[in-house]
């Protein structure tokens, strides 16, 4: 079935068992993005120690690609350094919009490279990119403190 | 002749075509925009291949065709609803037609009926679609006159019970849907047009989800304005229909400036032509009006209350089984009393988003989102729904098929 590979199981886990969905009290920063066409929406904190990303912390309401590809996000970033976090980003948003020509980096990618199967579908591409843009723009926003 | 929506959907071509790996098309998303008729897409070729020239200006043959066959699409279209030819302004779309209104009211000088100055008030609802909200609210922006609104009740229907005060003497404009496009509901007007006219408002509806599904006569209505679109109504996109009641156009500023809509043109000043023509600057887009001109001829044929009926049918039947499915909770009244085939609804907590590509992938087309009215789906306190929405091409095997997916989508899902 054609959907089974957009909707990888990794995909549905992340979706039923959501990894860092609970907003922290103190972040860096804070930013609220909204996909405008379906209403999708997501809070997200950040802190950035050292160089670091140290805490992403999220809360939002979204369908399974949206709220799976945050929570694969947090599991993916937090730790890494904010320059091989945003290799990361500019891989997956690559990834996004390759229309379903290549299949990823899974050495960078891990788990996020299961969203593979979305760039075939232009009307999900956004729900995928919700969180990642909220996580650009939330980090910016940190070191610019 | 009995009502046939097999043998109708033989005059769409697109339902010969098949969908995700050969499955058949099962297109509930009328509601967003609907398909075409074969007799609608040879009107609109046609007029290139044989007719095309500007209409209005040349003094040439095909020139005069082409001004012949969009002053007859005028023609027919008035009859449609109602209205005098004159009394009939084509737009590129509802949306345009609804802000050339607010523009044009927002640009009446003093003294003009329509002038609107700081503490006059603006009337809309709840459950209107951001086209028939957005430019209310920013003329009351622009002009300091003031924006209230008919609330919606947890059914879905509009809450009338405080009429005498939403509706006052201050109140300049009352702009309302016809049929909501999330819940289906059909706004009662009478009441509405009689309150409004007895404060002195000017009445205008949004009719772009009743004109293409039910008998709309604007002269019984007793309205003032009217919007609909062509290509929800098996037209052509890239037109609509602004209708206004004659005395109220020839009172009405222009909104947009140019060719054709002049009486006299000098360097420092210019008189108008008369409606329609003051609001149709510029070459119209002729083919699509043509094809609007055919498409509602097409709709006019099969008759505008036996779609009516069909869309009735298939809505108590969808309601019926749908309401059979856990978990399902229609966002909308679930009678068909003044009620349309617009189904929204949500499915436990399965995403609308995650419900439609499973619909997808089994060759059925719903839309899912807020529907472009926001404030309505916050109100009923969803994010997102889902909408299966009907026409005259739709059969209860379509219903059928949306139903046996939805419970799949719940195994998959679940």
């Amino acid at each position: 079935m054609q959907l089974d590979k957009l909707y990888q199981e990794v995909i549905l886990d992340h979706y039923k068992n959501p990894q860092n969905k609970k907003l922290s009290a103190t972040y860096d920063a804070q930013v609220h993005h909204v996909n405008p066409s379906c209403g999708d929406e997501i809070d997200l904190n950040i802190t950035i120690k050292d160089g670091r990303v140290e805490a992403i912390t999220w809360d939002g309401v979204g369908c399974s690609i949206s709220q799976a590809s945050v929570s694969i996000l947090t599991d993916l970033l937090i730790g890494k350094s904010i320059d091989g976090a945003y290799k990361i980003y500019d891989e997956f948003v690559a990834l996004m919009q390759s229309k379903g020509t290549v299949e990823g980096d899974e050495e960078l990618l891990e788990d996020a490279v299961a969203l593979a199967g979305v760039s075939k579908y232009p009307a999900r591409i956004k729900c995928a990119l919700l969180g990642w843009m909220a996580f650009k723009d939330a980090s910016v926003q940190a070191q610019a403190k | 002749m009995a009502f046939d929506a097999t043998a109708i959907r033989a005059d769409f071509p697109i339902f010969d075509r098949k969908i995700r790996d050969g499955k058949r098309l099962v297109y509930l998303d009328s509601g967003a925009t609907s398909q075409k008729p074969n007799s609608v897409i040879n009107a609109e070729s046609n007029f290139y291949r044989l007719h095309n020239a500007a209409a209005h200006r040349g003094a040439h043959q095909l020139a005069e065709e082409a001004t012949e066959a969009i002053e007859s699409a005028r023609a027919t279209v008035a009859q449609f609803l109602g209205g005098k030819e004159d009394e009939i302004v084509f737009t590129k779309s509802s949306t345009e037609a609804l802000n050339l209104l607010a523009y044009a009211i927002g640009s009446a000088p003093k003294g003009n009926k329509f002038n609107l100055s700081a503490g006059d008030e603006i009337v809309v609802s709840e459950m209107e679609h951001h086209a028939n909200l957005i430019p209310w609210q920013q003329l009351a922006a622009r002009t300091g006159a003031v924006l209230k609104w008919f609330e919606v009740t947890p059914e879905g229907r509009l809450d009338l019970s405080e009429i005498n005060s939403v509706i006052t003497s201050k109140t300049k404009i009352v702009a309302l849907t016809h049929q909501s496009n999330v819940l289906g509901t059909i706004n009662p007007l009478t009441e509405l047009v009689k309150r409004s006219h007895e404060v002195g408002a000017v009445f205008i509806l949004d009719a772009c989800q009743s004109v293409p599904h039910m008998p709309v006569n604007v002269a019984e209505l007793d309205i003032d304005f009217l919007a609909f679109s062509g290509h929800k109504a098996v037209g052509p996109t890239g037109v609509g229909v602004l209708w206004g009641r004659a005395d109220l156009l020839a009172e009405l500023p222009p909104f947009l400036f140019g060719g054709s809509m002049i009486e006299s043109v000098t360097m420092t000043e210019a008189t108008w032509a008369p409606a329609p023509r003051k609001f149709e600057p510029g070459v119209p887009n002729m083919a699509q009006i043509v094809g609007l001109g055919e498409a509602v001829k097409y709709l006019s044929n099969i008759g505008m209350s036996e779609i009516h009926n069909h869309e009735i049918a298939l809505t108590k039947y969808a309601i019926a089984k749908m309401s059979e499915i856990a978990d399902l909770r229609i966002i909308g009244p679930t009678d068909t009393v003044l009620r349309g085939g617009a189904i929204s609804f949500t499915l436990g907590k399965i995403h609308p988003h995650d419900l439609g590509q499973f619909l997808d992938d089994a060759g059925i087309a719903v839309r899912t989102g807020h529907h472009c009215a926001w404030p309505l789906t916050r109100k009923m306190g969803v994010p997102a729904t889902t909408r299966a929405s009907f026409y005259l091409y739709n059969t209860l095997e379509d219903i059928d098929q949306l139903c046996t997916s939805i419970l799949a989508a719940q195994k998959y899902f679940g």
